[in-house]
């Protein structure tokens, strides 16, 4: 008796505990509620199945529990319930799979407006690349990276020096614009996350990976590094500010191009140099 | 009725077994230490598997100190807080569960199961003993080399792995390497002798479709180890070459603490793919020998055939192989091509059906039969909640685009500790105290098993349960303290503290029954040969213990199947698989 109630107790805790639960997702500010309404038909679906199951085992333990003279009954197999209940299952679980795949292929067809962004991690922080007015980023090399260069920007490729570099700051992005995140890494693997986007992918040394999103609410978000990338992994922190278009290019106006950067840090260099000699 | 092999064997010839070779001990060095008896075999990879994981566990406290009450002791950093998990990962999934199901329970039932004298290579397998210890001492000396354990995650994904922006890359990482190698070196010599033994030395009338689930559990999964450590084996060498010699298997062009190191042109994602490729079958590697245990104990202990075994075993070699096309479910945000998402996410979700059929199976088992609810049935309740509940999460994490957002989070963490942590373990507790009587002879203490049980179920519910919210809150895993975040809530902070004082109690019910174990091996109620009732092999040996050789001078002749509880018109409740069937049984509705 003890023993059912308790079973059912279980049950019951955790449904009140999921209905009643202050800990539940951030609220979304991307266009990914789909990805949300999923997750809430699996919880529907998979809460049913639980309390049916534990249910059900309370039940049986309940009624069926030993006493004096009481004999089990002999029944080996039962074609048709099994086959009833393996029907019924796959019936669930394509309720689930289907609206998932058809998300998914939301999920990674990219919207042919979408501009590019690009994340790139390292050890342990974040930096950010935009493409300048011509619309397309320059093409990178780890080999390139240095103290002048520390994205690795290839300085011959002309698409590269009106790119706009990011570095310790937090990145801007204009509300309702779809964007690809482009991810890369130059040291290990990382994993740009922000909680209220709902996408994330890995960051791996040597390719780049992407997602998009379209951001919905404007504010600013904590970005967290999802990967583990060794001792700093928890403190990789930075911040995406969504904010109305206008603000947006406020923002952008401010912001130096690679070619300005490294022109720059050649004078100073170069300043330096003929001050000390 | 229905044609479950339960029938009668004809002719089945009169019992002259030849005494079989075996290597008579000649002295106590070799009949408890060097032993090449599959009985002590196992009780020396259950007790070595049970310390090791005791390390774990004090692993897990440590690391639930931190979290729930982060700040507070100086002693945890952010680098000892990495070491900790991946060595409590790898120690809780390898050199605790794989060894302890296979290495021990493997040794200790098959062959008492299919009434075999003993292992078919008992030389064989006394060394995969030993060399299974070694691997442990190896892995237990990366605590006390310098720069200490490796911090790399239990999956040790490259590069990080041997970079140095990663605690234990000097010694860590290589020993860590070096001690897997020898394990599955190790389990290799184990398991070829458990798959042969099942092929090759079952006893008269045990037909493979006569065979309790717990060898079919434990077959299935020891052929999967054996097809999926390989993969675990190339990828830990080509690791180690990456480590120490160079190469570039893992490695693209980097740059290390803004120096450009001299690697160049290899794929991180490759080694995601070796691990994977072992370790998804890893998961069932643990789970199958459970769904086996499971499934005797609950038949046993309701005194009720188990329901629908052909399609228990079915289910089992379902799962089995359908669990070598699943791998990548591990890398949907890895980067990898995401149209490989279309195809894991299918197979996943397919793979839930085998796996609700054994579910169903076994709650049918419990209908209108004589539930006794002993410990192990205790038990078996118990795994079958925690792991419908870890299984239904995977529903979540196998359909790749709700994964997207939970995927590294605590939500994962919650997950696997509720289907391959603790389900498992209510497995191995369950099997403990079902066949504890049959290793010695003695029951263990029904009042301390009961406190052990109740703390132990609803303690790691309580860990594990809430911990999914924090994850869809968006807590990461692998993070040593989730600092100020705005997303978080206080609230969030006294959940962790809560699920933390739950673990240490849990941790601390573990005493108990290591306790139990002991004292009833001195003081525990004399068991005699079938205390449970039980009608599989196992419980017919002439002795308890069993001696070396297990069954006397003859083997046991085999007449039916593992299940026959409360046959009708049976006098006792249970008909052992070795009693030859009543010459005239009355309507021949049963042998
Ligand atoms: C009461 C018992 C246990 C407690 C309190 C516990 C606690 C923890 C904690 C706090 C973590 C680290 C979470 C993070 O920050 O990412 C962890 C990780 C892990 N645990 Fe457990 N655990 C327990 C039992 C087990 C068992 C039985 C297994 C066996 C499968 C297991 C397997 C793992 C694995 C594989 C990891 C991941 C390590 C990694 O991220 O590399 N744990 N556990
Ligand atoms: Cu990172
Ligand atoms: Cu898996």
């Amino acid at each position: 008796m003890a023993v059912a109630i308790i079973l059912l107790l279980v049950a019951i805790a955790s449904v009140v505990f999921h209905l009643f639960s202050p800990w539940w997702w951030t609220p979304l500010a991307s266009n990914w509620g789909y990805i949300d309404d999923t997750i809430t038909l699996t919880f529907w679906i998979t809460g049913a199945v639980f309390v049916a199951v534990v249910a059900f085992m309370a039940y049986c333990v309940f009624r069926f529990r030993h006493k004096e003279g009481r004999r089990a009954d002999y029944n080996p197999e039962n074609k048709r319930l099994e086959w009833w209940l393996s029907v019924g299952t796959a019936i669930g679980v394509a309720a689930m799979l289907a609206p998932g795949l058809v998300v998914w292929h939301q999920f990674v067809t990219v919207p042919a407006g979408a501009t590019e962004v690009e994340v790139m991690g390292q050890q342990w922080q974040w930096s950010y690349r935009l493409p300048g007015k011509d619309g397309r980023l320059g093409t990178t090399d780890a080999r390139l990276i240095s103290a002048d260069n520390p994205m690795g920007l290839n300085p011959d490729d002309p698409n590269g020096k009106d790119d706009i570099v990011v570095q310790n700051d937090d990145l801007h992005l204009a509300i309702g614009k779809p964007v690809k995140v482009l991810l890369r890494s130059i040291d290990v693997l990382h994993d740009f996350y922000v909680p209220e986007f709902r996408a994330k992918m890995d960051m791996i040394p040597g390719s780049v990976t992407y997602y998009w999103f379209m951001p919905t609410r404007t504010g600013t978000f904590e970005v967290l590094c999802a990967e583990l990338c060794g001792a700093a992994h928890a403190q990789m922190r930075s911040k995406v500010v969504v904010e109305e278009e206008k603000e947006y290019h406020a923002w952008l106006e401010k912001q130096r191009t690679f070619a300005e950067l490294s022109g720059q840090r050649n004078v100073a260099k170069a300043a330096y140099k003929t001050g000390s000699e | 009725m229905v044609d479950v092999p339960y029938d009668t064997i004809a002719g089945v010839p009169p019992a002259e077994v030849a005494e079989v070779e075996l290597y008579h001990p000649k002295s106590w060095w070799t009949r408890y230490v060097f032993s090449q008896d599959a009985k002590v075999i196992a009780v020396q990879y259950s007790i070595t598997a049970m310390a090791i994981g005791m390390v774990a566990l004090v692993l897990s406290w440590l690391m639930r100190l931190q979290l729930g009450f982060p700040g507070t002791f100086s002693f945890i950093d952010a680098n000892q807080y990495l070491q900790f998990i991946t060595m409590h990962g790898m120690i809780m999934v390898i050199y605790l569960l794989t060894a302890l199901f296979l290495g021990g329970f493997g040794n200790y039932l098959i062959p008492l199961m299919v009434g075999a004298r003993d292992m078919v290579f008992p030389y064989v397998n006394m060394l995969s003993y030993w060399v299974y210890l070694l691997a442990v001492l190896v892995l237990v000396s990366t605590f006390f080399v310098p720069g200490g354990p490796t911090g790399a995650g239990w999956t040790l994904y490259p590069p990080q792995a041997i970079l140095s922006g990663t605690p234990g890359q000097d010694w860590g990482i290589i020993l860590m390497l070096a001690s897997l190698i020898l394990f599955i070196i190790g389990f290799t010599m184990g398991g070829l002798n458990y798959v042969v033994t099942v092929l090759q030395a079952r006893t008269r009338g045990m037909t493979l479709m006569r065979m309790p689930l717990t060898v079919w559990g434990i077959f299935t999964a020891t052929v999967m180890a054996l097809l999926a450590f390989p993969a675990l084996f190339v990828a830990s060498v080509m690791l180690l070459l990456d480590r120490l010699l160079g190469t570039s298997f893992f490695m693209p062009t980097l740059v290390e603490m803004g120096e450009l190191t001299k690697y160049g042109g290899g794929s991180p994602i490759l080694f995601q793919h070796l691990f994977w490729f072992f370790g998804h079958p890893e998961v069932y590697i643990v789970a199958l020998p459970a769904f086996g245990i499971i499934s005797d104990l609950i038949s046993t202990h309701a005194r009720k055939n188990i329901f629908g075994y052909r399609m228990m075993v079915w289910a089992i070699v379902a799962i089995g192989a359908l669990s070598f096309v699943v791998w990548a479910h591990h890398m949907y945000v890895s980067g990898m091509n995401p149209y490989f998402g279309f195809f894991f996410a299918t197979t996943t979700l397919i793979i839930a059906i085998p796996t609700a059929i054994k579910v169903y199976n076994w709650v049918l088992t419990l209908w209108r039969g004589d539930i006794h609810l002993t410990i192990p049935m205790l038990f078996a309740l118990a795994f079958i909640i925690t792991f419908v509940n870890g299984g239904l999460t995977g529903l979540f994490l196998g359909n790749v685009v709700v994964d997207v957002p939970l995927s590294d989070t605590m939500f994962v963490v919650a997950h696997f500790h509720m289907v391959m942590g603790i389900a498992p373990i209510m497995a191995v507790f369950g099997g403990i105290y079902h066949w504890y009587p049959k290793v010695t002879g003695r029951m263990l203490n029904e009042a301390l098993g009961r406190f052990h049980f109740w703390v132990t179920f609803l303690g790691a519910y309580a860990v594990f349960f809430p911990m999914h919210y924090l994850g869809l809150l968006g807590m990461p895993r692998r993070y040593h303290d989730i600092g100020e975040t705005a997303f978080i809530p206080a609230s969030a902070h006294d959940l962790n503290a809560f699920m933390s004082v739950a673990a240490l109690i849990v941790g601390f019910a573990q005493l108990v029954f290591i306790f139990n174990l002991i004292w009833s091996l001195f003081k525990g109620k004399e068991a005699g040969g079938n205390p449970w009732g039980a009608a599989s092999l196992e419980w017919q040996t002439p002795e308890t213990p069993p001696g070396h050789g297990n069954w006397g001078k003859e083997l046991p002749i085999v007449y039916r199947w593992a299940y026959d509880y409360s046959v009708p018109g049976a006098a006792r409740d249970f008909v052992p698989q070795n009693e030859p069937p009543a010459k005239l049984s009355p309507q021949g509705a049963h042998p």
